[in-house]
């Protein structure tokens, strides 16, 4: 694929609860590079979520490493690691106490930014995500429709400007248009700022819309590693199953621009 | 006298009252919160923690306030008589509310917003205080405004060991059967919860983060000044009636005329009447003779004892039946002479406290029969009765139920059998249950002032069962030797007071509901003293 080295890169992890009969993940392998978006699809249960903890350090392989930029989550200072990533999870996880402007200038406040320097990104980070400042920034995130809250949620995560952006079912919650207006805003966006994301989803649609590669996992494996072309055609069984459920659905237009099998 | 009179007659004092209650309960709610809220963020995550801790702080609040108070008083550090100690009980009694809300608040933040703290690369100190504790601040404070008002309810016990506030009307109004006083105390007691209710409260929906609205306010800065507002208001009035409390508390020993600092001379009592008057006649020749007195009056059970060995009285009046079973627990004896004079050295020798000689008087257990049965059935002592017993009702007090002097060894002295186990009830309802007919034999004290009121008669103890209960005055050692009037003003007392006489007394409080200090006053006038 590429010569340069991977961005992130999972050597021989696994991860389990003391006591658990199976680890969460077992023996995973996968190098992510700079500028792609790496989906990982699965069912609930299959390890997903655990594995993008594992590259923010909310996790710590019980074997094996995980390297960002090369040197190992356990050598990084865990702190320093989470600022220097963005993070999106389901419905949004907004501070209900501050209002849309404070909650989009948490990182750069945390990293001790002046105010006038926040204040122009927090702007800056509203208009990107295409909410107008003036109406929305004194708004308390009860007050936003769930799009209008996700918007917020990856304003927040893109204020201090991290190369990597890691994404947990942002976009589950939400209403199948609303979802989808915010997939293609947000394939927009990834392609204009140039940043590297781990996405996670059970949604193969959104999988085949989104990433440049899809990991597909069942029990704590990768069972396929694949692009969006080469999943179309596989032949591996899981794989086929979700391919079969965008058939079923009668009312799902076949995914943009790809022939099924 | 009704309620308005009462208070209008005495604003002062309820004023003085009401500002005690009222410093009990913020001090020890500003304990409880320095203490309970670290406590429950400290357990919050530490399930093991939480539960011992949750489970030593549920326990202390099922303990009745009395026991507890009584549980703390023999304590070294903790324990001892007046407000230190009410404090501490009632810390104890906060402690559950907060640390379990706290708890609670902590552990009802939602899982996302944390996580998302987490993820962003916040502190576990910034996810406390930035994150955590303003979104469980109302759920924290609502466990403030329970503790608080449950504290207003329970200080009113913390005058059974004379921490002063409210209670004390309650507690007097009870022994008296006087409606009005418990009123006096009751009702701003429930004035002073309702109002503490409210204001926190008021509070709580002001800072509740988790109802946030634009609507309500129209910019950020403005929601920010409120709260400075909500928090300067109740900070100014904390420390308002903090101030008042506290000057009205202020009864220091002021240095003399001639610069030297006279330490008052503090005076105990127990908490019935006669207790009182005695307690009030010393304290009045005290002060006819110079002396600055401190009055800590109405101390419950054995307080007087443990305070007069603690050095936090230096002298109340005792008995000396009471002093000789109770306190030496020796047997039962008849013999006054002995008595006095076994007391008087066991209490030299033990406790390094001194008996005076005896005031005059004793306050024996009396058998008491209407007057009308005693002449129609010509009844003049206690075996004359013991052939009626098998008809009658008994009453007797608590008191006189337990203790080893009491009802187990009077029935087999006098071989007496009662138509049915006899009705425990409070001691001063007896009477009146003997006058109403609903018992026909009650144990009372002989100088109640109620004997006569009621046409009672005492029958006569003629096979000497009941120990004497001579009236004296106990005092320590070391404050009888310091120079003060206390050994001439115990002298001048010594023999004054009869039987009679004390009935009188006691029936002029009890009876007539006439105060104190003015009837003992009449009384030195009286005596020309």
């Amino acid at each position: 694929m590429s010569t340069a080295p991977p961005f992130v890169q999972f050597d021989n992890v696994s991860y389990g609860l003391p006591g658990a009969a199976r680890p969460i993940i077992s023996d995973l392998n996968l190098e992510i590079f700079r500028g792609e978006t790496l989906v990982l699809l699965g069912e609930s249960g299959c390890g997903k979520t655990t594995t993008l903890r594992l590259v923010n350090r909310m996790l710590l392989p019980t074997a094996g490493r995980v390297l960002v930029e090369g040197k190992p989550t356990s050598a990084w200072d865990a702190i320093a690691l989470r600022r220097s990533m963005g993070y999106v999870i389901q419905e949004a996880g907004l501070f209900p106490h501050f209002n849309v402007e404070r909650n989009i200038a948490l990182v750069p406040t945390l990293e001790g930014w002046t105010r006038a320097r926040v204040r122009e990104r927090v702007r800056e980070m509203l208009a990107l995500v295409g909410l107008d400042p003036q109406t929305f920034g004194a708004r308390f995130p009860r007050e936003l429709s769930g799009g209008q809250r996700q918007r917020v949620g990856v304003a927040r995560a893109l204020a201090a400007d991290p190369h990597l952006l890691l994404m947990d079912e942002p976009f589950g919650a939400l209403d199948p248009l609303t979802r989808a207006a915010l997939q293609n805003e947000f394939a927009q966006l990834r392609a204009r700022l140039e940043k590297t994301v781990i996405f996670v989803t059970h949604d193969v649609r959104e999988a085949l819309r989104l990433a440049t590669r899809i990991a597909l996992m069942r029990e704590g494996r990768i069972v396929l590693l694949a692009t969006p072309e080469e999943f179309m055609r596989t032949a591996e069984p899981l794989a086929r199953a979700y391919l079969e459920t965008l058939r079923l659905d009668d009312n799902a237009p076949p995914p943009a621009a790809k022939q099924v099998g | 006298m009704n309620l308005f009179e009462f208070i209008k007659g005495n604003w002062r004092e309820v004023l003085t009252a009401t500002g005690e209650h009222l410093f009990l309960v913020l001090v020890s709610i500003a304990v409880a919160i320095i203490i309970g809220i670290p406590l429950g963020i400290l357990v919050a995550r530490r399930a093991a923690w939480k539960r011992a801790t949750l489970g030593v702080a549920g326990v202390l609040q099922t303990v009745p306030s009395l026991a507890l108070f009584g549980l703390l008083i023999p304590l070294p550090l903790f324990g001892g008589i007046g407000a230190r100690t009410a404090i501490i009980a009632l810390v104890l009694y906060a402690l559950l509310p907060l640390i379990r809300n706290t708890v609670t608040g902590l552990e009802g933040v939602d899982k996302n917003v944390r996580e998302a703290a987490v993820a962003m690369g916040m502190r576990e100190r910034q996810i406390l205080w930035q994150v955590e504790l303003p979104l469980a601040l109302n759920v924290i404070l609502a466990g403030v405004r329970v503790a608080t008002v449950v504290s207003v309810g329970v200080a009113t016990i913390a005058a059974a060991i004379g921490a002063g506030g409210l209670g004390a009307y309650i507690f007097r109004g009870l022994r008296q059967n006087d409606n009005t006083l418990v009123l006096a105390g009751a009702l701003p007691a429930a004035l002073l919860a309702l109002l503490a209710d409210w204001l926190l409260g008021l509070l709580e929906s002001r800072l509740d983060a988790n109802v946030k609205r634009r609507g309500e306010t129209t910019s950020d800065e403005r929601g920010r000044a409120w709260r400075r507002v909500g928090f300067v208001a109740t900070a100014l009035l904390l420390a308002a009636a903090a101030l008042v409390v506290w000057r009205g508390a202020a009864t220091q020993p002021t240095p003399g005329a001639d610069g030297r600092t006279h330490a008052p001379i503090r005076v105990g009592s127990k908490d019935f009447t006669e207790s009182i008057i005695l307690a009030e006649m010393l304290a009045q020749e005290l002060e006819a003779r110079g002396a600055t007195v401190e009055r800590r009056y109405e101390l419950g059970g054995n307080l007087c004892h443990d305070a007069l060995l603690g050095a936090q009285i230096d002298a109340y009046p005792e008995y000396t039946g009471t002093s000789f079973t109770a306190i030496l627990k020796h047997q039962p004896l008849s013999d006054a002479r002995a008595v006095y004079e076994t007391v008087k050295r066991d209490y030299a020798g033990r406790f390094k406290v001194d008996v005076s000689a005896p005031l005059g008087f004793s306050n024996d257990f009396a058998i008491l029969v209407r007057g009308s049965d005693a002449r129609s059935l010509n009844l003049r002592t206690i075996s004359d009765a013991a052939s009626h017993a098998p008809g009658w009702r008994a009453g007797f007090g608590q008191d006189f139920m337990s203790r080893a002097d009491g009802y187990q060894g009077f029935t087999r002295a006098y071989q007496l059998q009662f138509a049915a186990r006899p009705r425990e009830m409070d001691l001063s309802l007896t009477y009146r249950a003997l006058a109403a007919r609903e018992v026909d034999i009650i144990a009372g004290n002989s100088t109640d002032g109620l004997i006569a009121a009621l046409d009672l008669v005492q029958l006569e103890d003629d096979r000497h069962y009941f120990p004497p209960y001579e009236a004296v005055f106990l005092t320590r050692r070391d404050a009888l030797e310091r120079p003060s009037a206390l050994a001439a003003a115990l002298q001048r007392l010594a023999g004054l007071i009869t039987t009679d006489e004390m009935r009188l007394l006691n029936y002029e409080v009890d009876g007539k509901k006439r105060a104190i200090p003015d009837v003992v006053r009449e009384w030195r006038r009286n005596e020309g003293l």
